[in-house]
């Protein structure tokens, strides 16, 4: 037993430096914890960008306010819930972290949500998805600042049918997720006046969508709506440019698309692709200006949405830790909700009771490859959802905090 | 491999259950005092894996049937405990009752399909079976999909434990454990558990005898599989949640990783390869993408210079040392 003994010694070494390093951390420094997928599917879109943005946010609040002692960790939840609430836990409870940010994965969100609220701290979701963050899960402690998928399903949805897409072909992963993205999006497609010619489900995850793409090919649907997600949407679009889908005039929808998924798709497969996003790099000269610090200490990579909304998220906390004076989880985030939201990225904007951060939404096209002037130029800007009418309204969500009131 | 299954001399067994008693003290005492210098949430899942390792273990260190599907029984069992816990409010040792009984329940067709064929046949079986119940546990609607079955209530434990506290939930989850744990070792020890380790030693010469093997095989996979289920079970109280992730195949992989690791057919070996690997995916989380790469290199040591486990190592050379 002598191996299992020095294991637990090593490990009990560890926590014990781990908690003298921080035994200092009181009231008086403001910790954060980033907790994404470092290594997975989702690194790239939040991953070690996300930390970058959190780290650029405390730059920026020092700049002008030197009043907070911070400091941010990161870790892998390895897109499990029990390995993400775990580390949560741990970091509540032992290593003194005021705020945890970002969490990809909406399983993992929604867990860590949970024991964010029973230890009265403040999270603050940007890469995540879902939006019962907002609805039945919605909670004191918890801010959804990006977006969310009634956002990308409605924006998508009414803008391209505004836009003259009115006849839609869906392609669907079968499973509760893709189902809830095709229902949302049918619902505002139909209520905007547009129709659904047909739906095909494939199976999840599937590498092989030839037949799935012929049968929406013959469809005629000017749009078709891709209710999937990750690699699903990925080799759908690789497929559908060999099938010349786009070129022969339909357009795919993508329901769940990011910058660093265009970016690995290349502009020559991805162009036409149309999608809703928060934050786009080239919006306009502040965002630029960002986008460039950060790309400089990025590889040159630009900032997909959730590593913006990183960065706004952590400013805007800080900011309210600081008129605060205390960095207490559910206090901040009331006083967060009650303070209007500016920042160089996403603009003015505010916090809804609920918890739903409020700003624009924009509906991209990629470009074609002889449209695009550099490096990272992929999209160009088909229409602008406006604040009030880009997410949820309060009363439908089924949020408890909301009703009570 | 084949000299760790050399069956030992009668003279040894007296200092073979001496050593086990020994051992298994210094693991309670270890494990008793341990939520006060490492943090119990972590402890406790790790108990949690120990006990599925050490179900596994049985199966396969002393059947010598290798399942390739046994996340199936961890998986299922966290969701049928989640739903007894959250939808039909049932008290939590209900609720760890009813995913075991349905871990159990599920393991009494799949073992029945599966002892018929051997070897990569049946560990391809279970994988295939396995990988049913994990499209099943995706498209049914009871289970949440993606987003799983979340903040399930602890409440209560016999009536009057509350399990909101930290320090009583540890203890309710290590007796969980020792129970487990004392029901494998009882298990193994017994004629039963004699029979079965005839029954991978040579099959034919156990039928031979007049024993009938498929029964024997079929009550050591359903009670595998039931106590894997206790494990899924408990471990979905612990984390208030039951996701994807226990029923995918990768799961299924892990515990055969934590049996290898620790040392497969000896009594400890897999509780501290589930502390091993548990305590890899928790202090290298920091690590960021470093984690798998530290991981693997990790695992290509051990089966390189550990081929019997930590524990069959260990077991081995204290042997050696018996005999010098």
């Amino acid at each position: 037993m002598t191996f299992k003994r020095k294991l637990l010694s090593t490990a009990a070494i560890l926590a014990l430096s781990a908690g003298a390093a921080h035994a200092q951390v009181s009231g008086n420094v403001v910790k954060i914890g980033v907790l994404n997928d470092q290594s997975g599917t989702y690194a790239d879109l939040a991953g070690p960008g996300s930390v970058l943005a959190a780290k650029m946010a405390v730059e920026d609040f020092m700049a002008k306010d030197k009043s907070l002692k911070i400091e941010v960790i990161a870790a892998d939840h390895q897109n499990k819930p029990d390995v993400g609430s775990q580390i949560a836990r741990k970091w509540y409870d032992s290593d003194g972290v005021d705020l945890i940010v970002d969490v990809p994965t909406s399983s993992v969100a929604l867990a860590v949500n949970q024991v964010t609220k029973e230890k009265g701290k403040a999270l603050i979701v940007s890469t995540g998805a879902s939006s019962d963050l907002t609805g039945k899960a919605c909670s004191p402690n918890t801010i959804h600042w990006t977006y969310d998928t009634w956002q990308l399903a409605n924006g998508t949805g009414k803008a391209i049918v505004q836009t003259g897409g009115d006849s839609w072909f869906f392609l669907t992963a079968d499973y509760a997720f893709g189902h809830a993205l095709e229902r949302d999006t049918e619902a505002v497609v139909i209520k905007s006046g547009g129709k659904v010619l047909g739906k095909v489900r494939h199976p999840f995850p599937s590498a092989d969508f030839s037949s799935f793409l012929l049968q929406a090919q013959a469809s005629k649907a000017k749009i078709i709506g891709l209710a999937n997600a990750g690699a699903d949407t990925t080799n759908a679009i690789k497929q559908a440019a060999e099938f010349g889908i786009v070129k022969g005039g339909q357009n795919l929808a993508g329901l769940l698309v990011f910058l660093t998924d265009v970016h690995a798709l290349g502009l020559e497969k991805a162009q036409g692709l149309i999608f809703t996003e928060s934050f786009y790099w080239d919006l306009n000269d502040q965002t630029r200006a960002w986008s460039k610090r950060y790309g400089a200490a990025h590889g040159g990579k630009m900032p997909s949405m959730g590593q913006a909304g990183v960065y706004s998220g952590v400013l805007h906390y800080l900011k309210a830790v600081s008129a605060l004076k205390s960095d207490d989880g559910t206090k901040v985030i009331a006083k967060m909700k009650a303070m209007p939201t500016d920042d160089p990225l996403f603009g003015k904007g505010s916090i809804r009771a609920d918890g739903r951060k409020i700003h624009n939404s924009y509906l991209f096209e990629v470009k074609k490859p002889s449209e695009s002037k550099g490096p990272w130029d992929y999209y160009k800007l088909r229409a602008t959802v406006p604040a009030e009418q880009a997410f949820r309204p309060m009363a439908e969500g089924g949020c408890p905090l909301v009703a009570a009131k | 491999m084949a000299d760790q299954y050399k069956p030992h001399a009668s003279r040894d067994d007296a200092a073979e259950a001496r050593y086990d008693r020994r051992a298994f003290l210094v693991m309670m005492a270890l494990f008793l005092v341990a939520p006060a210098v490492v943090y119990p949430v972590f402890v406790m899942k790790a108990l949690c894996f120990a006990l599925f390792a050490c179900a596994f273990n049985l199966l396969l260190g002393f059947g010598g049937l290798l399942s390739f599907g046994h996340s199936m029984f961890l998986g299922m069992a966290g969701y049928a405990s989640a739903h007894a816990a959250k939808v039909w409010g049932l008290p939590p040792e209900f609720a760890i009752l009813a995913g075991a009984a349905a871990a159990t329940l599920l393991g009494v067709p799949t073992g029945l399909l599966a002892i018929r064929r051997q070897g990569i046949y049946f560990a391809m079986i279970t994988l295939a079976l396995a990988q049913m119940v994990f499209f099943f546990c995706l498209q049914v609607p009871f289970t949440g999909g993606e987003d799983g079955i979340q903040s399930v209530p602890r409440g209560h434990f016999v009536g009057f434990l509350d399990l909101r506290n930290m320090t009583v939930l540890y203890y309710v989850v290590l007796a969980i454990f020792t129970a487990g744990f004392l029901l494998i070792y009882r298990i193994i020890h017994s004629p039963f558990g004699q029979v079965l380790k005839a029954i991978r030693e040579n099959e034919p010469r156990a039928t031979s005898l007049g024993y009938r093997t498929e029964h024997y095989k079929l009550a050591a996979f359903v009670l595998s599989a039931g106590l894997a289920g206790l494990a899924g079970a408990t471990k979905a109280i612990v984390f208030q949640l039951a996701s994807l992730t226990d029923v995918h195949w990768t799961m299924s992989g892990e515990v055969v990783l934590m049996t290898l690791l620790g040392g497969m057919g000896t009594i400890f070996g897999p509780v501290v390869g589930a502390f091993a690997i548990i305590t890899m995916e928790n202090y290298l989380a920091e690590l960021g993408s470093w984690f798998t790469i530290t991981q693997g290199a990790i695992f290509v040591v051990c089966v390189l210079a550990f081929r019997r486990g930590l524990i069959g190592e260990l077991e081995a050379w204290l042997r050696r040392r018996r005999a010098g």
